[in-house]
């Protein structure tokens, strides 16, 4: 039986080209780009083209660019750095209700440590309202960080609408992009966020690295100390072969972008016609006006996630519950139970496929089929 | 680089061994999967993932569970000290450390003793060896970290840390951190029950894995606070999808590392004392950093009223790289703390370069070197003259 990956919102396998331009620069550019010798200078010039090519992407300059371990180093760092660096001046931070655990666990570190955090909730459809920002936001407000895109059902932020209020507040931006990166276009300076997280990972590069975008002038502190790396704003040997491999994926992606959206589009359609010619019952989480391409978070009443899941793997689709983040427990997902309430029946019976390289629309139609079958068995 | 390149500057980063790469892309390819995702292809990578922490806690005598992965020396120092500072500052505010630590400890202290916590640094002898009457006399009731690297990533020199962890553990409740990067895979880092130390940090790009990958490992449990926090990964110790590619390869490198090391470590002392002879017949002119009770990999030494830099361009002509005492300070114009520390002779402070060793450097290499250098000595004589 063909395993079928659905889960490519968890992580993603390596774009072939990624795993050459990595193994390539793994054998020729090893040297520390720190030295000043030879070897430290071709590193560094690799490093440097690897950063241009992610600034690009996001309409920023490199020097904007810091290079992290991954999309939860860059969320803590824009989170931990900007709340000590701007205490003086307020203690008040705003964020959602339906952020990751990178983010929400950040903040109630730092309520832990005397910060205010006010979590705002979002409709039924995952979106947070950006009166709701303005209503919260004091003169005490140092921080605003709300995601670019929800990893669970994909729902969209209004970003844009948010960075145009905040011009007139001098609280700082933060928007995690880590699941919008590379499958939406991003334009920093349209957004008008002072910071934004991304991760490889999730875009077929390679893992354990990521990037915070910090606009020039943030006032924000360190998260890693040591060595003067990254313009002495994140320490610690750079991460070469890895930044050339992110880069290439997210120029790859980039590229691929209209017909990526336009396949996973299709890949959902695929999914509700299976459903629905099946007669099954579902209804699809999210909203539809504004949403990730490659999330698609359905309800299936009458079924139990964990036992779901389990005939689901079994049957070779894998799939997630929503964030494989919970280190392998299934916790009612937190950003269900802001949208629906924590009675809601959907938060036992709603399950997240995600789409990204490798798949056609055979394999999506056959996994609709499988979990057809394993619904009908089990409702 | 080019493939004749004369690579001597293993202490600041090593190239990736060929089958430790093998590794890394096999595991990519076959088991991408988010390891905390519960559908098969998740639970086949956290098996990998379990099997590799097992495979590093075997070589420290730990459990796998007390493995946790990073990205890197840097972080895992962080985490130690900044972890272990949060989690106890209601037992005390006092911090031990040495001169000569890596930046990613003396930065990271220096956060602390600025946010109030009260920091000792010990002092270290000609040999980069620090006094343990003087970290008896330090060490108090309301210490709560004492943190020794293992070898000095500059010079070689290698800290008496089971002497060390003696006086920390019977004088008080503080944590003993060892930033081991520079001894790891070179020569044995082990915990030793009350003897030894709680906490060592490990690099991967040191030892011929891959760069950004690293762990912190626990003797037992211990308080101890994570310092990147989400999604509660490595048992809630380090949050951030699991790099398992990276620690499988790590884990690999280890092993190879650890079963070559009685052979490695011959080759490198032989080197070690070929050099330091050879090093000795420039008289005066030369100043040996290093002791031969410090690292065999890593020698260093100075050249008297000369700038490192320009030895290293003219090594650099005949493609052997080294470098100044660390890439981390390389950059800079100022004196590297480390040598301050040493109290070396003013005209010997600007000059210093230092040989480290891997597991791709070769007998051939050692002699080109000295060839090479000795032409550049003569030249630069004639030059002064
Ligand atoms: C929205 C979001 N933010 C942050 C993260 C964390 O990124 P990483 O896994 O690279 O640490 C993830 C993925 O796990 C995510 O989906
Ligand atoms: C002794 C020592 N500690 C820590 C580090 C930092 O390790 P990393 O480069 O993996 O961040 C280094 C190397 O740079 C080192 O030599």
């Amino acid at each position: 039986m063909t395993t079928i990956y659905l889960d490519h919102a968890a992580t993603t396998p390596m774009l072939k080209e990624v795993l050459v331009e990595m193994t390539a620069a793994m054998e020729t550019v090893y040297g520390n780009a720190s030295s000043i010798h030879t070897a430290g200078r071709e590193a560094r010039k690799a490093l440097d083209e690897a950063r241009a090519i992610l600034a690009k992407q996001l309409g920023a300059t490199a020097n904007d660019i810091i290079l992290t371990s991954g999309g939860t180093e860059a969320d803590n760092m824009a989170i931990f750095g900007v709340a000590y660096a701007r205490k003086h001046e307020g203690k008040h931070i705003i964020t959602t209700e339906i952020e990751h655990h990178a983010v929400l666990h950040a903040c109630e570190k730092l309520e832990r440590q005397g910060f205010k955090v006010t979590y705002l909730p979002v409709d039924e459809t995952g979106r947070v309202a950006v009166s709701a920002v303005e209503k919260a936001l004091t003169a005490d407000t140092i921080l605003v960080t709300v995601m670019y895109g929800n990893n669970e059902v994909g729902t969209l932020q209004p970003i844009e609408e948010i960075g145009e209020l905040l011009k007139h507040h001098p609280a700082t931006f933060h928007t995690d992009a880590v699941q919008a990166f590379g499958l939406e276009k991003i334009e920093v300076e349209k957004l008008q966020v002072d910071l934004l997280s991304a991760s490889s990972h999730k875009i077929g590069g390679p893992k354990g690295i990521g990037l915070l975008y910090a606009k020039a002038g943030t006032k924000m502190d360190s998260l890693i100390y040591g060595g003067s790396q990254e313009k002495k704003r994140r320490a610690g040997t750079e991460n070469i072969p890895a930044a050339v491999g992110f880069a290439k994926a997210a120029q790859l992606m980039a590229e691929a972008q209209p017909k990526t959206r336009k396949a996973y589009e299709q890949y959902k359609a695929i999914l509700i016609e299976e459903f629905t010619q099946a007669g099954i019952e579902f209804t699809v989480n999210g909203n539809e006006e504004h949403m990730l391409p490659h999330v698609f978070n359905v309800t299936l009443p009458g079924t139990d996630v964990e036992s779901f899941l389990v005939n689901l793997d079994m049957a070779g689709v894998f799939v997630s519950s929503g964030s494989a983040c919970t280190a392998g427990s299934i916790d009612p997902s937190h950003v269900l139970v802001a949208m629906y309430g924590k009675d809601s029946a959907a938060l036992r019976s709603s399950i997240r496929f995600s789409f990204g390289q490798g798949l056609n629309e055979e394999l999506v139609r056959d996994a609709g089929k499988r979990t057809v079958n394993i619904v009908k068995r089990l409702t | 680089m080019n493939s004749n390149t004369i690579y001597l500057d293993n202490s600041a980063t090593t190239k990736p061994l060929p089958e430790v790469m093998q590794t890394f892309l096999q595991v990519n390819e076959l088991y991408y999967a988010n390891p905390a995702s519960i559908h098969e292809a998740g639970v086949e990578a956290n098996a990998l993932l379990m099997r590799a922490r097992e495979q590093i806690a075997n070589i420290v005598r730990t459990e796998a569970k007390d493995v946790i992965f990073t990205a890197g020396g840097t972080e895992s120092n962080n985490f130690a000290i900044f972890g272990t500072a949060q989690a106890n500052v209601h037992k005390g505010k006092h911090i031990i450390t040495t001169k000569i630590e890596h930046p990613s400890v003396l930065e990271a202290v220096k956060i602390l003793a600025q946010q109030g916590f009260e920091v000792d640094y010990l002092s270290v002898n000609e040999a980069g060896v620090i006094s343990l009457d003087e970290l008896r006399s330090k060490v108090r009731k309301d210490t709560i970290l004492v943190s020794i690297m293992h070898v000095n990533n500059e010079m070689g020199a290698i800290q008496p840390i089971q002497d060390a962890a003696k006086i920390i553990h019977e004088q008080s409740r503080a944590i003993f951190h060892v930033d081991a990067v520079q001894s790891f895979g070179k020569i044995p880092v082990q915990f030793n029950d009350q003897n030894g130390p709680d906490l060592i940090t490990i690099s991967g790009h040191k030892i011929h894995a891959l760069k950004g990958s690293g762990a912190l490992i626990f003797r037992k449990k211990l308080t101890i606070a994570p310092y990147i926090v989400g999604g509660g990964q490595e048992f809630g110790l380090r949050s951030g999808t699991v790099a398992v590619p990276q620690a499988v390869a790590l884990a690999k490198a280890s092993r190879i590392a650890v079963e070559a090391m009685a052979e490695k470590t011959l080759q490198y002392e032989k080197w070690y004392k070929d050099l330091h002879l050879f090093l000795r017949n420039f008289g005066s002119n030369i100043h040996l950093l290093s002791s031969e009770a410090g690292a065999a990999h890593i020698i260093s030494f100075s050249v008297k009223e000369l700038k490192g830099e320009i030895l290293i361009n003219a090594l650099q002509k005949h493609g052997i790289i080294v470098s100044t005492s660390s890439a981390c300070s390389s950059k800079q114009t100022t004196t590297s703390h480390v040598v301050e520390a040493l109290n070396i002779a003013p005209s010997f402070k600007k000059g210093v370069l230092r040989l480290s060793f891997g597991a791709q450097t070769i007998d051939a290499h050692i002699e080109q070197f000295k060839t090479i250098f000795s032409d550049i000595m003569c030249d630069l004589k004639g030059e002064n003259k």
